[in-house]
């Protein structure tokens, strides 16, 4: 296998803030590759320079041996780029806005036409064709949004977090069009705040916080570099300090990570069942009543937990 | 090239599928034109004009029949309203009144001009008629009062061509010609080749002489109608919330993502933007027709020469697009541009001559109008209602030009320093 994108060093400043701080990395020809970050990580960040969005403020990353500073064009016309924000004319109809983004990537004639038939039928809204695109639900509006990206059937396709606030019947079916372009031999990079995202799609997924790959590979692999670790998570009441909870289990022996989320705590011990009598007790002492009780094997998120003491979503 | 056709393409559908735009760009215009026909009393009598009051100096050397018919005709009750005359004796003090700005026009008939024109014995005896070489009237115009001096220009014009008329076909007499109200101020205020003599005809070459022209001579006489001046000025008026709301999109663009995804496809900026740009002229252009023919339409409005119109609206709109540019590149925001740019509609309205004939404002006025399309514009679509043709509109064309290239070259230098990527 090659690598279809090689990232090297790349920095993205915004003033004196770093956005992105020298990430390197490289993805492979047919892979999904999936860059799971919390908000504000960075994600979009480095898409858009990957995408010849924005200038990098320093390093460089070459697409299909393109130089997305040296060379934008060259990689412009062998990405396709699914922004996060829906990027569509809602005054046009869903075909006219397939038939205008074909057009700016050089389709024409029947093999456009046909083109944009296929997309729609991918994407599910061949009956909603000739509806405009401000009549649709958010759903079908991201599935346009995604439509636009695969019309000229691009090597490396950027998919930045296309799930955001939608049901989750459309995001089901958005997840399933991931699969099925990847099977179709389209390369993806797929961002995402989801770890079961993350994790039902991707052969490797990079972490990303605070501007840094902090953990690159399958997910075995990231599992394994936590050492094995399981999650406890405690569903406490809503009334009870699951923080001060959170804080005091950490002292427990063979706990090595605890956070409170809303009325969650997790736990990272090395085995759980270790640890579960303590933990209960602790909550007990504390007058915090546990209403249930789940052991996760290694995840994303233990591995997000393990390497930044805070967990994915807050 | 195609892509900047495909985006302009785009943009236009855009512009006419948006409500308020639709309003903005037709209604009002469309709305105001007939509000204010009504007011000029356009749709209750046919004789109302939307100029009157013509400051216009006769110098009346001739002192013959020919000399004072047309002195009378235009003292004449019927151009009591549209013109204001007063004889002067001396050509050169009346001269110097017009470059002070205080009339219009001058009409020097010059001594001798009956005589000229009205066969004498001797000549029949000769067999002479023909050659007789005629002294010709100087009509000298105010550069600043086109209008007002295309009208005089029209009306001797048209008092000529008849004089012409009957003394190549001999057919009347002058005197019958004259005195059985043949030459009528109806006839004469008629939309004749006068306005097409360009803005100064005191230069030997090009000083009126009597001479035919056809379609004057075959009566098509049309009389200059208050809403051939409201009509183009409520269209340019409008023409400018046009150009914003193309600029405005630009933005918006920027804003709702649809721009930096232009900028990852394989399209660069130039044709995006030469795409947008050209979307806002198509949009401007379309709009100006529309509203063109929709006047000719329900008012029987005539515009004049089809090419001098067509031309004439073209280089309107690069002009405004000019401006629409500008303002862009200086916002920052969409709703920015659609404020200012309402403004700056409002303004170049009103000291463009939307409203007031410029010919009734302060110089100061008239001397800001300059950089507006509106004043150029509407100098010359007053100069096709009055029976100009293509040929006649160079100054405004020019000036229309001129006026957008330079915004363009002034907008793309500050575009060069804006963000297209990020607000
Ligand atoms: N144009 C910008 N100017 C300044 N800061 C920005 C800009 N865009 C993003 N940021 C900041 O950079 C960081 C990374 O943002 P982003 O790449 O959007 O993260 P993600 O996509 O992972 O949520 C955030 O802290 C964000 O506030
Ligand atoms: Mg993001």
């Amino acid at each position: 296998m090659s690598a279809i994108l090689h990232v090297q060093n790349l920095v993205k400043n915004y003033g004196d803030f770093k956005a992105v701080k020298g990430v390197s990395f490289d993805i492979e020809e047919g892979e999904i590759f999936s860059l799971l970050g919390p908000n504000g990580a960075g994600k979009t960040t480095t898409i858009s320079m990957l995408s010849t969005l924005y200038t990098p403020t320093s390093g460089d990353a070459t697409i299909g041996g393109h130089s997305i500073t040296k060379d934008p064009m060259g990689v412009r016309g062998i990405i396709g780029v699914v922004p996060q924000d829906l990027a569509l004319y809602e005054d046009l109809t869903a075909r006219e806005n397939l038939i205008f983004w074909g057009q700016m990537y050089n389709l024409s004639g029947k093999s456009l036409t046909t083109r944009v038939d296929e997309v729609l039928e991918q994407i599910g809204l061949t009956d909603k064709a000739k509806d405009r695109v401000k009549t649709y639900s958010g759903g079908m509006k991201r599935r346009v949004n995604i439509g636009v990206g695969l019309l000229h059937k691009p090597r490396l396709l950027f998919m930045d977090e296309p799930t955001v606030g939608i049901d989750p019947q459309s995001r089901r079916a958005i997840l399933d069009t991931v699969k099925d372009l990847s099977k179709q031999g389209m390369t993806l990079l797929y961002t995402t705040h989801y770890m079961e995202e993350a994790e039902e799609l991707s052969n490797r997924v990079g972490i990303f916080d605070h501007g840094e790959m902090i953990a690159i590979g399958t997910q075995k692999e990231l599992t394994q570099q936590v050492g094995e670790a399981e999650t406890l998570i405690l569903h406490v009441g809503e009334n009870d300090d699951s923080e001060a909870l959170a804080k005091t289990l950490k002292d427990i022996q063979g706990v090595q990570q605890a956070t409170a989320v809303d009325h969650e705590v997790s736990i990272v011990c090395a085995e759980a069942e270790d640890v579960l009598a303590a933990v209960v007790t602790k909550a007990n002492d504390r007058g915090i009543k546990i209403r249930s009780i789940d052991i996760r094997e290694p995840n994303l998120e233990a591995v997000f937990l393990h390497l930044t003491g805070r967990a994915l979503r807050d | 090239m195609l892509k900047t056709f495909l985006i302009g393409i785009k943009d236009v559908r855009l512009a006419f599928r948006d409500r308020a735009a639709l309003i903005l760009m037709l209604a009002a215009p469309f709305v105001l034109t007939v509000g204010l026909g009504l007011v000029t009393g356009r749709f209750s009598s046919n004789t109302s004009s939307g100029v009157s009051d013509i400051p216009v100096i006769i110098v009346n050397l001739d002192n013959d029949q020919l000399g004072n018919a047309l002195a009378d005709v235009f003292n004449s009750a019927d151009l009591a309203d549209l013109l204001e005359p007063t004889s002067g004796s001396d050509p050169e003090a009346a001269r110097k009144s017009i470059d002070e700005d205080k009339a219009a026009a001058v009409v020097i008939i010059p001594e001798g001009f009956t005589k000229s024109i009205i066969p004498q014995q001797s000549d029949f005896a000769n067999g002479n008629v023909v050659a007789a070489d005629p002294v010709k009237i100087e009509v000298y115009a105010n550069p600043s009062r086109s209008t007002g001096a295309g009208i005089v220009k029209a009306i001797v014009d048209e008092f000529l061509s008849r004089v012409e008329e009957a003394r190549v076909s001999e057919t009347t007499s002058i005197e019958q010609l004259i005195f059985s109200g043949r030459i009528t101020p109806q006839q004469a205020l008629a939309t004749g080749s006068a306005a097409s003599q360009g803005i100064q005809t005191t230069s030997p070459a090009s000083t009126l002489a009597v001479k035919i022209n056809s379609s004057t001579a075959n009566g098509d006489a049309v009389k200059f109608d208050a809403l051939a001046y409201i009509a183009p000025a409520m269209a340019l008026m409008f023409l400018m919330y046009t150009v914003s709301y193309g600029g405005r999109s630009i933005l918006a663009e920027r804003a709702q993502g649809t721009l930096p995804r232009l900028l990852v496809s394989p399209t660069n900026t130039a044709q995006i933007l030469g795409g947008k740009v050209f979307g806002i002229f198509l949009t401007g252009t379309i709009q100006m027709l529309i509203l063109i023919g929709a006047s000719s339409l329900f008012f029987q409005l005539k515009w004049g020469d089809p090419l001098g119109v067509i031309v004439l609206v073209l280089a309107a709109v690069f002009g405004a697009t000019g401006w629409g540019m500008v303002i862009t590149a200086l916002a920052r925001t969409p709703s920015q541009v659609a404020s200012v740019g309402t403004a700056i509609m409002l303004i170049f309205g009103i000291m463009g001559g939307s409203f007031i004939n410029l010919e009734q404002m302060p110089s100061f006025v008239q001397t800001f109008s300059k950089i507006t399309p509106n004043a150029w514009a509407l100098d010359g679509f007053t100069t096709l209602g009055l029976g100009g043709t293509l040929t006649d509109l160079s100054a405004p064309i020019i000036a229309l030009l001129s006026m957008g290239s330079i915004l363009f070259l002034v907008s793309v230098v500050l575009f060069g320093k804006k963000n297209l990527v990020q607000k």
